[in-house]
């Protein structure tokens, strides 16, 4: 069949996909591809490509066993010797093929001196071989080591450092929620004296970014001895003037009836606020809880000067602690790495369409 | 979905609000009593206190202390117990024999960061710029499965700098899949990482890959903004694409061209978590920037130098002080262009 007819006809799936794949102008022209179309989907294979290339790389080497991970030059699968049995010898055996007399055999590996090594069948595993290890190879099967990431939970403190993490942006997201929504409703809602220059200050602190403050905020937070706690990385961010202002621009948008018709029936400031403006400006606080969740998970040099303990480190602070002390143990950390990038990875996933708004809406990060 | 499923969320949901109404319902009698007091627009104060509270004591109070600490020597932590020193800080911090050799400065390294600083930024926020505009322009012609393409972009900037960091030093390190590639291809190893200008060009690369996709979303939302019929009739006209871009595209994307100038210079500026764990500003001092350098010299080093690192912040304060001032002007410049016009 010419392709063609193929595309002007459709009948299978695949064609159909086919179809689907190559149209670009609806409606428009003749459904042909111009240069710069093509261009344009080099450029983004291309970008696929870089972007998700040292992710994937990251995925399937967490995967690899100790052994595997480092082999130079490494494998895109996680291949690692095969390892057996044999009766008379208490840890498993590597395997090789080596040639013997001029035949290929599989061997396992008992022991090695120099350049001479001492193989054995694991059919008969009371003849000894001894070989030159040049006459042999590497025996190598795909092994996925899942036990990566149970070791890591085992082996070291990681439940304390997620626990950390998790209760750091979970606490530090419904108070930035709950402290900046109560400011924005203030803000729009109410004309007292200072109102303006209350908002003028509140975005000043824009122009302020928490690095050219370092020192200072250690000491008060040493000051308040809040020191070593995860109080003391909570609190000091919970007012963020991006917050407010994002909220204070919703709730700009409600109109003033609503709260006049609550006032008739009697409600309270702190009713009204609560039970009217919160649950209607739910999309702004969504947009800000995203927010706030990306900066609590990733935040790190707040974190490196409050946090100096281990028991109190985050995830971020316990993978940089242990790229240093790990070195040789890159296994364990990717597989930390992995883990961290999960919750982040699924909030992405579902909610891809409100992020990418939000954050061409507000213009943050 | 069964009904079974639906009434557990349904029950889920109402104990959230429930647990919510209860937290909230502690709050109503301090309220209630601040109302009475008063009256009800100043009862906006007791709203936005907390807020005000939480600036005050994190962000304003620090302000002030930052210049005490910059004013101050010694290595005692709590103010009252340093000695005040003047300029001293600063002079230190400033002082050559030479300004045209940096190994004969005081602190050659306070200037090695700043020197890297600005090469840093100025490198990376023009690749970062060139690269988002152009990505921002590919994903805003018509093509099959935007969303799909423009969240490849974007996931990267969802990554913690630890994390992006890591990712990059497993590919990079001596052993790593690059140099894998290289051997293969017949070539000899590189050191990525420890060789000085690699490691330099590693780090404006990574950040690019971890930064851009915000960037570029700035840019495709002013893209998507710029009315259709303009390029009809440039369509009308037979302008080539190439005048199109210039003459209707980029003028009337410059307002989003400034904030991602700006924000990018910002953030250029501050670089530090990312370079941090992916170089350690390694090789010597061949990517360390000025926050890394504030941060060691109060922080990390054995004895904490808390006002040389002040000294250093208000320093770095007064640089993005001025890149927020080149901003509005840049703005105002551009409306004025446009009210002109």
């Amino acid at each position: 069949m010419k392709p063609d007819a193929l595309l002007s006809n459709p009948t299978s799936a695949p064609q159909r996909a086919l179809v689907f794949v190559t149209r670009t102008r609806q409606g428009g022209n003749t459904g042909k591809l111009d240069w710069t179309d093509w261009a344009s989907y080099a450029y983004l294979v291309v970008g696929l490509f870089m972007m998700f290339a040292p992710i994937l790389w990251l995925l399937m080497s967490s995967l690899k066993t100790e052994s595997a991970i480092n082999q130079f030059p490494p494998t895109f699968f996680p291949y690692s010797q095969k390892m057996v049995t044999v009766a008379g010898h208490e840890k498993p055996l590597a395997m090789f093929l080596t040639r013997v007399d001029g035949v290929e055999k599989p061997l396992a590996q008992v022991s090695r001196l120099g350049i001479v090594a001492t193989m054995v069948d694991p059919a008969k595993p009371t003849e000894e071989i001894k070989v030159n290890i040049r006459e042999r190879k590497p025996i190598n099967e795909m092994e996925f080591a899942f036990e990566n990431f149970t070791d890591v939970f085992k082996k070291f403190d990681f439940f304390r450092y997620l626990f950390n993490s998790v209760f750091i942006t979970v606490v530090a997201t419904l108070l930035t929620l709950l402290v900046n929504s109560m400011a924005a409703f203030a803000l729009s809602k109410y004309q007292f004296k200072g109102q303006k220059a209350v908002f003028g200050l509140i975005l000043a602190t824009l122009m302020i970014p928490p690095t050219i403050i370092l020192v200072p905020v250690f000491l008060v937070i040493n000051s308040v001895g809040l020191l070593n706690n995860l109080w003391g990385v909570i609190l000091p961010a919970i007012a963020t003037p991006t917050g407010v202002f994002l909220l204070r621009q919703y709730m700009l948008t409600i109109p003033d009836e609503i709260l006049e018709a609550a006032r008739m029936d009697n409600a309270s400031e702190w009713r009204i606020y609560w039970k009217i403006i919160l649950p209607l400006s739910a999309p702004a606080l969504a947009v800000l809880a995203i927010f706030s969740v990306m900066w609590r998970w990733n935040d790190f040099l707040l974190p490196l000067i409050v946090l100096s303990k281990s028991e109190y480190f985050t995830l971020q602070l316990a993978l940089n602690s242990f790229q240093g002390e790990l070195n040789t143990q890159w296994h364990y950390l990717l597989a930390m790495t992995v883990i961290t990038i999960i919750p982040i990875t699924l909030v992405f996933g579902f909610l891809q369409k409100y992020i990418t708004t939000g954050i061409a809406s507000a213009g943050v990060k | 979905m069964t009904p079974t499923t639906q009434s557990e969320g349904n029950f889920a949901t109402q104990l959230l609000s429930r647990v919510a109404g209860f937290g909230f319902n502690l709050f109503e009698p301090l309220f209630r009593f601040a109302q009475k007091k008063l009256g009800v627009p100043n009862l906006g104060w007791l709203f936005v206190g907390p807020n005000l509270l939480v600036f005050g004591l994190f962000t304003f109070l620090p302000i002030l202390i930052n210049f005490v600490y910059a004013l101050t020597g010694g290595i005692q932590l709590m103010p009252q117990n340093r000695p005040f020193t003047g300029t001293e800080n600063f002079q230190i911090l400033l002082e050559c024999k030479n300004y045209f050799d940096i190994a004969s400065c005081r602190k050659d390294i306070f200037w090695r960061s700043i020197v890297n600083t600005i090469k840093f930024s100025g490198i990376q926020v023009v690749l970062m710029i060139l690269f988002s505009l152009i990505t921002a322009l590919v994903l805003n012609r018509k093509i099959i499965g935007r969303g799909f393409w423009r969240g490849v972009y974007f996931y990267p900037v969802l990554l913690s700098p630890v994390v992006v960091a890591l990712i990059w030093k497993w590919l990079l390190q001596s052993q790593g899949v690059l140099n894998a590639g290289l051997l293969a291809a017949g070539s000899t190893p590189i050191n990525w990482l420890t060789d000085a200008g690699w490691a330099f060009f590693w780090t404006i690369f990574v950040s690019i890959w971890a930064h851009m996709g915000f960037y570029t979303l700035i840019l495709l939302a002013g893209l998507q903004a710029i009315p259709k019929d303009m390029y009809e009739a440039a369509n009308m006209d037979a302008a080539s694409p190439w005048r199109t871009l210039t003459r209707i595209t980029l003028p009337l994307l410059m307002p989003n061209l400034i904030v991602v100038l700006v924000l990018a210079m910002i953030r250029a500026v501050q670089i530090f978590d990312e370079v941090f764990v992916l170089t350690g500003g390694g090789p010597g001092s061949a990517t360390t920037f000025i926050v890394q350098f504030i941060y060691q010299t109060g922080f990390a080093e054995q004895i904490h130098l808390y006002g040389l690192a002040a000294a250093a912040s208000l320093i770095l304060a007064t640089g993005l002080v001025c890149l927020t001032l080149i901003q509005l002007k840049l703005t105002k410049a551009d409306e004025a262009g446009r009210t002109v016009k």
